[in-house]
């Protein structure tokens, strides 16, 4: 019998005459013969373990990584360190083979590992309860549009041109089908223009949306904003970058009614775009509203504390069509990924990360703006990415810079066709100074 | 035992377990880069630990579970599978790990490549014309599937078809995902056979009617034999039919969604294609489409020009994106790797001993539990704790007391239509000395529950903790630790 199939021929048979049949195709009789692929699938002769390894490592020859090349490109997805420990913990077989923990008895330490996430997800946004994970930063924000309408019965909601491209995007496609209507709110200076905002705002708004640092990489004004979302009965949804929470106000303490983010900067690798992971926070007033899974601390019959899955009225298998969302399977190792990186971390640790980002981004800026060949677009403070204007189009530094095995900023101008020759550079913890002052080299060469 | 610490319990102020370099780059103060008031004023409580206290934790609370890999995980719907650990190794590549998703698409070829071979692997597989990998999992590609239905019949100006029809045997996802497309569910029951009922069927379906979803084999692990009179009632209302891939593993190379009529597919890549579940994720859900169809899948998609592979973003019928960048890559790079070393006949054999290893358990069983459809199954099959029930013994009862016998529980109280359901599931990995352990234990259980229903109730015994006061969890809820 084939590969990862136990059973041998004389397993098949006797398994067969204890169910009194003489062919395996008896077993199949309910499928119509009409529908039976007549002869067989149309796939690659299959490979041995030695033939698949080749095969697999050529397709992977085929790329370049930022192993191989410097890189300085961010716009939601970053190259930051992840400690050895992070992947030892995940390939614990015990936790990458298990599922979703039904069954809570055997499944404590999956339950536990998602509490104390929860717990890490609170103390970053300074809110008081966060789920068990969502698909990933975009979907966790149109979730939380969604979860916002509901909450407060309207159907419009206001976004700033300064969230992700991206994110946008996806929150478009999810309210499209709903029937929210969503309006953008531009920007002056690279934040979200407050004064656009006012005018925008009405008592049909069901929720304001911001990231946190936004897509510029620039630091929003976060309680001013809160302050016009609640005038009006809107809720307040942030979107933010969990590394900076170690230094910045958490959203929490701005007034911030849903926070949500990519969490892929937890201990996550790029993986070429996934699998990441999303986080949700919210209030108590607000939990029994929101998606996903959410685990709780109880006891057991003998009285020990331990942990379950709970307020599941809320979800799909139970509540069926009126569910706050469809979500199931979600992102369970990435949070995990992202507990193990904060334990690692620590308090310190992070704030580390944060900070010697913050260092060599601004490093990085000054030198290139005192360079004199990229000049300055925006006057806003930003945490670890910015915006400079190149001095040829994008396209063309960055092709110049792979020549040095540098990966470029990102060409702002995809998106924003106002924002000519603008690059969004994202400097992390990885970059050393030799590193960016090669940079700064090169692009002065130009 | 004792109760088991939580990371924040075992801090200890000054602790650490991180390694970063110092600053090379001269520093700024923090308030010259960010004004005060957008700073914290306090750290966030995290815990000071290091890192053989993280080691050990984590691998402490990791031994309190149960997974594929320490026995037998018959859960139903969920195709618990062995992961083949070589596919691990295979997608922890760097080539395949550290790749930035916006790196010019020159520097990403194997990925592109790897992604398109994937969308055609699949496709042959299934019997559609195109898939997206951008679903990040089951409910998201039903999500991803719903939109492009109800694109379907907008763009033909066909805007009354607000309708999506679900049997009532369904999994939650499918009526939540219609929600989320802002369809109305309308539920159509089932037979006595098990099945979809016809009459109901042809009662429900009108011009309003956008879809059917349907699982097949269904969540009884029944196959519907009157697939192409389902197909045909629903496309001569004008509505499309929708599969959920969650018990594809049954069909593998033995017949193909599209050849019975559906327009629209999704597949889970974490269950038929065995990769790793996760402990609930990542999983991947990509979503196949038949050619008229193909014009409204999720943007990009990975086409092939001239030699080269390349994103495509050009498409204005599509519904959009979903999610960001392509979904979950590394989720389809094992899932490739398992096809690719698998080739037609494995896949045969995997839907074969599936369904062998399913009616072989379904056989032995049914003299000790009762059996609400006593017919071949594919590869699951549902049986209720009803006899048992008469004693006082729940499925739940059942269900804890297996795992004294070092095997996970099967699904219980689903499908709905299922008093006391208990829905298993072995797959093919399994030895037929497993199912005749698995088999042994609950035939004992049977009969713990005429002699010693006690033992039943108070199960488990001994697993790390005993069984949970779950009421008192959502009445009170207690989300995050607070010191």
């Amino acid at each position: 019998m084939g590969r990862y199939v136990p059973n041998t021929g004389q397993d098949r048979k006797e398994m067969l005459d204890e169910l009194g049949l003489d062919s395996i195709d008896q077993l199949f009789e309910d499928i119509p013969y009409e529908v039976r692929i007549a002869g067989r699938l149309n796939l690659p002769e299959p490979l041995s373990e030695v033939e698949l390894v080749r095969h697999m490592r050529e397709l992977a020859e085929k790329n370049e990584t930022v192993e191989d090349y410097i890189c300085f490109l961010g716009a939601g997805a970053y190259d930051r360190y992840i400690p050895s420990v992070v992947g030892h913990i995940l390939s614990r077989q015990e936790f990458y083979t298990a599922y979703t923990p039904y069954q809570p008895e055997i499944s404590q330490g999956t339950l536990q590992a998602i509490f104390e996430y929860q717990t890490m997800i609170c103390e970053l946004t300074g809110m008081e309860v966060s789920n068990a994970s969502m698909y990933d930063g975009a979907s966790a924000l149109a979730e939380a549009v969604i979860m916002a309408c509901q909450a407060t019965g309207r159907k419009k909601v206001l976004m700033a041109r300064t969230v992700h491209p991206q994110s946008r995007k996806v929150v478009h496609t999810y309210c499209r089908f709903r029937d929210i209507q969503l309006c953008e709110v531009g920007y002056d200076d690279g934040r979200l223009d407050v004064d656009e905002l006012k005018q925008m705002i009405s008592d049909e708004v069901a929720a304001v949306v911001v990231q946190n640092p936004n897509f510029f990489g620039i630091v929003e004004l976060l309680d001013e904003i809160a302050e016009v979302s609640h005038s009006h009965g809107a809720l307040f949804i942030t979107s933010v970058n969990p590394v900076s929470l170690a230094v910045l106000k958490p959203p929490g303490n701005a007034g911030a009614d849903i926070v949500v983010g990519e969490g892929q900067s937890l201990g996550n690798p790029l993986s070429f775009g996934g699998p990441y992971l999303g986080f949700m926070a919210t209030s108590r007033k607000l939990m029994r509203r929101m998606p996903g899974r959410v685990v709780g601390q109880t006891t057991d019959t003998s009285g020990r504390r331990a942990f379950v899955l709970t307020i599941q009225t809320r979800e799909q298998h139970i509540r069926r069509e009126k569910a706050t969302s469809n979500i199931c399977t979600n992102q369970a190792l990435n949070a995990l990924a992202a507990t193990v990186y904060l334990a690692l971390m620590g308090r310190e640790g992070l704030k580390k990360v944060a900070l010697l980002s913050m260092q060599k981004a601004h490093y990085a800026y000054q030198r290139l703006i005192s360079q004199g060949r990229c000049s300055a677009l925006f006057s806003a403070p930003f945490f670890d990415e910015f915006v400079v204007t190149s001095p040829v189009p994008v396209e063309q530094l960055n092709e110049k810079l792979l020549e040095s095995k540098i990966i470029g900023g990102y060409a702002l101008e995809r998106d924003y066709p106002e924002l000519k020759n603008a690059w969004l550079v994202a400097v992390t913890e990885k970059r050393t100074k030799n590193e960016i002052d090669m940079l700064v080299e090169r692009v002065g060469e130009l | 035992m004792k109760e088991s610490a939580l990371i924040f319990e075992i801090s200890r102020s000054g602790r650490k377990a991180f390694s970063l370099p110092e600053c090379d780059v001269p520093e700024l103060p923090l308030e010259e880069m960010i004004p005060d008031e957008c700073l914290r004023d306090k750290d966030a409580r995290l815990p000071e630990v290091s890192e053989v206290d993280v080691v050990r934790h984590y691998t402490r609370l990791s031994r309190l579970n149960h997974g594929v890999d320490s026995g037998f995980y018959p859960l139903g719907s969920c195709t618990m599978k062995y992961n083949p650990k070589v596919n691990e190794d295979i997608a922890g590549q760097e080539g395949f790990t550290q790749v930035h998703p916006l790196q010019p698409e020159n520097m990403v070829q194997g990925c592109l490549e790897l992604m398109y071979k994937t969308d055609r692997l699949l496709s042959e597989i299934t019997g559609m014309d195109r898939f997206s990998l951008q679903p990040a999992a089951g409910a998201h590609g039903e999500m991803a599937g719903l939109m492009i239905i109800k694109s379907y019949h907008m763009q033909r100006g066909d805007t009354k078809r607000n309708k999506i029809i679900v049997p009532d045997s369904a999994h939650g996802t499918n009526p939540a995902s219609a929600a989320m497309v802002g369809f109305k569910m309308v539920e159509v029951k089932s037979n006595e056979r098990g099945e979809v009922d016809l009459e109901a069927l042809k009662a429900l379906v009108d011009d309003e009617t956008a879809g059917l979803m349907l699982t097949n084999p269904n969540t009884l692990g029944l196959f519907e034999e009157n697939i192409l009179e389902i197909s045909r009632i629903v496309h001569e209302a004008g509505g499309l039919l929708y599969y959920d891939g969650a018990n594809m593993n049954a069909i593998l190379g033995i017949a193909r969604p599209g050849d019975m009529g559906f327009d629209v597919v999704h597949l889970n890549l974490h269950k038929t294609f065995s990769t790793p579940h996760g402990g609930g994720g990542p999983g991947s859900g990509p979503v196949g489409v038949k050619k008229e169809l193909v014009q409204f899948l999720p943007v990009p998609m990975v086409e092939f020009k001239d030699g080269e592979y390349y994103l495509d973003y050009d498409r204005p019928c599509s519904i959009g994106m979903i999610k960001s960048f392509y979904g979950n890559f590394s989720v389809a790079v094992k899932a490739y790797a398992y096809i690719m070393s698998m080739g037609a006949e494995g896949l045969k054999e995997v839907a074969e001993t599936a369904v062998l290893n399913a009616n072989y358990i379904m056989q032995r069983l049914k003299e000790y539990y009762l059996l609400p459809y006593d017919r071949t199954c594919m590869h699951e099959f549902v049986i209720s704790a009803q006899k048992q029930k008469e004693k006082g013994i729940s499925a739940m009862d059942i269900a804890k007391r297996l795992m004294d016998f070092g095997f996970h529980p099967p699904t219980v109280y689903f499908p709905l239509i299922v008093k006391e359901a208990m829905m298993i599931e072995p797959t093919e990995t399994e030895s037929r000395d497993t199912l005749d352990a698995f088999v042994g234990a609950l035939i004992q259980i049977a009969k713990e529950a005429q002699t010693e229903p006690d033992k039943l109730k108070q199960a488990p015994h001994v697993t790390p903790v005993k069984r949970l006061d779950e009421a008192g969890a959502a009445r009170n809820p207690v989300l995050r630790w607070t010191p």
